[in-house]
């Protein structure tokens, strides 16, 4: 069998779940080995946060930031349009007249 | 110009190895990691083959907050058979009672078990003492029906871990990043068919496996992406996780397996790469959330009602049965359940309409008491699936305060939106592999739990079933004195077809995802919620063209991308599946949840039986099994499991 080379480049996707803080990040590769949907390559310089080869294939399941041993390195964050509303409570004198 | 990183993997594309066991189990979640304990503690040698890694893989991997039919603890109400039978009665015997009985006897067992491996079973730190749902002498917390306590609350997040590690001190050979790509059979002595071990590669290195072993079990994941797929962001497509697609189900109907209900799939619940929101992170009072107190736009809350539509005053009344009522079923698969098993549940939405209620409704926590807030924002919600890190902490992240904020609901229930009939999902105890009360699929030596099932669901279900395969396929290793010899012809064939996009021509290829987008454009097309004979012949010969024409011109850059490629190609197997036995069943069912428009009558009784589907060489071939064919759930698993009733303490001992 003909021997092959094996390519990567990031693909593109419209939205970014995990964002490193570089000042934290030690490369330890954690999140990368843990990572379900193996979206994550370890960098090739060492010490440095992982590259996110797959974004579009995370589903988001914060395995990566429960394995990370510095908190605050890794944030996953979901898409913008799936972050739910939320908003005070409200305090009302309305009653369901039909209720009881 | 987009950069291009050094696959910073070895390449191995072209490589193989062949090891062996006793017994192989493939798939790392609740089930395999269980299939595998189990054969371990029997003294076999296993060897656990995972796409992912058995750390945190599967549907519960990062958690799982109740488990289900758990009628053995010591606060229990209720009997194995009351829960089980109960269970095949809503779902009007198109259902798993086998798997449902297993679970209500052996799932508590279980639990302790993953206590004794170290997961969290218990309120150990006395964090909800005194509350309603908490036994305060053992410690156990209870979910939904706090009278009859067979649904247990579980710190669910420290699970995979603790059994990963189990694995690992019981001596099982774990492939993590491996994928099992196709059954290996043989002929065994009487001159049938029989289970040989498997075959798959590495996704990393792309090195090629050929396992043999004396009895497989398969504990894979159900199918997903045959009608819901978005090329941007895939893996938000569906509920279960992005590599859990039912590969098993693509490689146990290659080999000739036999399948049911596979014409069974819902309206869809969750695509959070569309319409719905992340799972549990909406303002809804179902599955993780019950029972939430709603309020509407202006802060009315809307009352919770009984099943003969009395309104309940208070919240600790939402936990308990009706009057006359013994005891209420909730839960992953009860959705609208039949009078004798509803519990409370608030006004219906047309009544609310009609009562003035104003859109858009929320989840208000801060109205219920203390306990049951905390414990619905804290632990349920932190220990399910997907949620410590996602939800709850982000939203906390965010500025959401349980006391101080309500949280929004999108839908009427807890899918968060709606969607279009012919967007499905395998929801709800889907179809999958027939087996028998020893877990045996028609190919003798290959045995089925978890998601790999037919009508089967839940991490309770998951784990009792992947147990008892486990020691049903020790047992069946045990007789056997040596492997089977395999053809080389098949392995060399299965590594070319493996490898063969590696080495397609790019400038002609396709992707994985326009395959996956034409695949489930044409299931929602042609296999929607409403089918007929014309349609789906029409998408059977539709993905005919695809297997011709596209399937040789999908193309990967490495193994990842392979590993996707093959996914897909997997979702083009089971889609073809669902085409057959939806072909098969010519009527309309509510069980099942289709209609045929050329034939309308709903389940006439001639069509009150599981159509058991297999392929022999590339033909479609059926059976009927009667719908009731486990028999007397008692005695059966009596019958079959005496060396477990009388000594199972053995060999959870032996190894320590």
């Amino acid at each position: 069998m003909k021997q092959i080379e094996y390519r990567v480049s990031p693909v593109p996707c419209s939205t970014r779940p995990l964002k490193f803080d570089e000042t934290l990040c030690i490369g330890c590769n954690r999140c990368a080995g843990v990572c379900q949907c193996d979206i994550l390559i370890p960098n090739p310089e060492k010490g440095r946060p992982p590259v996110v080869m797959y974004p579009g294939e995370c589903y988001y399941c914060g395995a990566c930031v429960m394995a990370c041993p510095r908190e605050g390195a890794i944030r996953l964050v979901h898409p913008l349009m799936n972050q739910a509303k939320f908003v005070p409570v409200k305090k009302t004198d309305l009653v369901d007249k039909n209720a009881g | 110009m987009e950069q291009t990183y050094k696959w910073p993997y070895e390449n191995e594309a072209g490589q193989e190895e062949t090891l062996t066991c006793d017994v192989l189990v493939l798939g790392g979640g609740l089930s395999g990691c269980f299939a595998a304990i189990a054969a371990a503690r029997r003294g076999q040698s296993v060897i656990l083959v995972e796409k992912g890694v058995t750390e945190r893989s599967g549907c519960a991997g990062t958690g799982f907050d109740h488990w289900e039919s758990a009628c053995t603890n010591p606060c229990s109400q209720v009997t194995p058979e009351e829960i089980a039978e109960a269970y095949v009665r809503e779902q009007d015997w198109f259902s798993n009672g086998i798997a449902h009985y297993i679970e209500c006897r052996e799932g508590y067992d279980r639990l302790l078990d993953m206590e004794r491996f170290g997961g969290k079973i218990r309120d150990t730190e006395d964090e909800f003492a005194g509350a309603e749902f908490r036994d305060d002498e053992t410690k156990l917390m209870f979910a939904y029906d706090y009278k009859n306590r067979f649904t247990l609350r579980v710190w669910g997040s420290t699970f995979k871990p603790a059994l990963a590690k189990e694995l690992k001190r019981l001596g099982v050979k774990v492939l993590d990043r491996t994928e099992a790509t196709a059954l290996l059979t043989a002929v065994n002595e009487k001159g049938e068919k029989q289970g040989a071990g498997a075959m798959g590669m590495n996704v990393h290195t792309g090195k090629f496996y050929i396992f043999r072993a004396k009895a497989t079990v398969m504990c894979m994941s159900r199918p997903a992406r045959v009608w819901l797929f978005n090329s941007d962001t895939v893996g938000l497509c569906e509920f279960r996780p992005l590599q859990s697609i039912g590969s098993g189900h693509a490689m146990g109907w290659r080999a000739g397996m036999e399948f049911t209900m596979m014409e069974k799939s819902v309206r869809a619940e969750f695509s959070a790469a569309g319409r719905s929101f992340p799972p549990y992170g909406t303002g809804n009072n179902h599955n993780t959330w019950y029972a939430a107190t709603m309020v509407d736009a202006r802060g009315v809350e809307i009352p919770y009602v009984d099943r003969d539509g009395k309104e309940l005053k208070t919240v600790s009344e939402r936990y308990y049965p009706a009057p006359g009522q013994k005891f209420f079923l909730k839960g992953g698969v009860i959705d609208n359940p039949k009078y004798e098993y509803r519990g409370p549940e608030t006004l219906d939405f047309d009544t609310l309409m009609k009562r003035g209620y104003q859109l858009p409704f929320y989840a208000d926590l801060s109205r219920m008491p203390e306990m049951e807030r905390k414990v619905i924002w804290g632990m349920m919600v932190g220990e399910e699936a997907k949620t410590k890190i996602p939800i709850y902490e982000n939203y906390k992240e965010r500025g959401f305060d349980p006391e101080k904020h309500m949280l929004q609901s999108y839908g009427t229930g807890w899918q968060s939106a709606s969607f279009l009939e012919q967007e499905r999902q395998f929801f709800g105890a889907p179809g999958g592999v027939m087996h028998d009360w020893d877990m045996m699929t028609n190919i003798p030596g290959v045995f089925v739990a978890g998601d790999q099932i037919f009508a089967s669901d839940c991490a309770g279900a998951a784990c009792a079933t992947g147990y008892y395969a486990g020691r049903k396929a020790s047992a069946f290793a045990g007789k056997q004195e040596k492997l089977l010899s395999c053809s080389p012809e098949e392995a060399r064939t299965e590594k070319e077809r493996l490898l063969a996009p590696l080495y397609a021509d790019r400038e002609d290829g396709i992707s994985w995802k326009e395959l996956n987008m034409a695949i489930s454009k044409a299931m929602q097309n042609y296999c929607g919620g409403v089918r007929c004979e014309a349609l789906l012949r029409e998408g059977l010969d539709l993905l005919d063209q695809f297997e011709r024409d596209m399937v040789p011109r999908l193309t990967a850059s490495n193994p990842h991308e392979l590993m996707r490629v093959h996914e897909v190609l997997d979702i083009l197997t089971v889609s073809r599946i669902v085409l057959y036995a939806s072909l098969a069943r010519k009527c309309s069912s509510e069980p099942l949840f289709f209609r045929r428009s050329d034939y309308p009558q709903m389940d006439p009784p001639q069509w009150q039986r599981h159509i058991v589907l297999r392929q022999e060489e590339g033909k479609v071939l059926e059976r009927n099994v009667p719908l009731d064919y486990f028999g007397s759930l008692k005695e059966e698993y009596e019958k079959h499991n005496q060396d477990y009733l009388e000594g199972e303490e053995a060999y959870i001992y032996e190894t320590d």
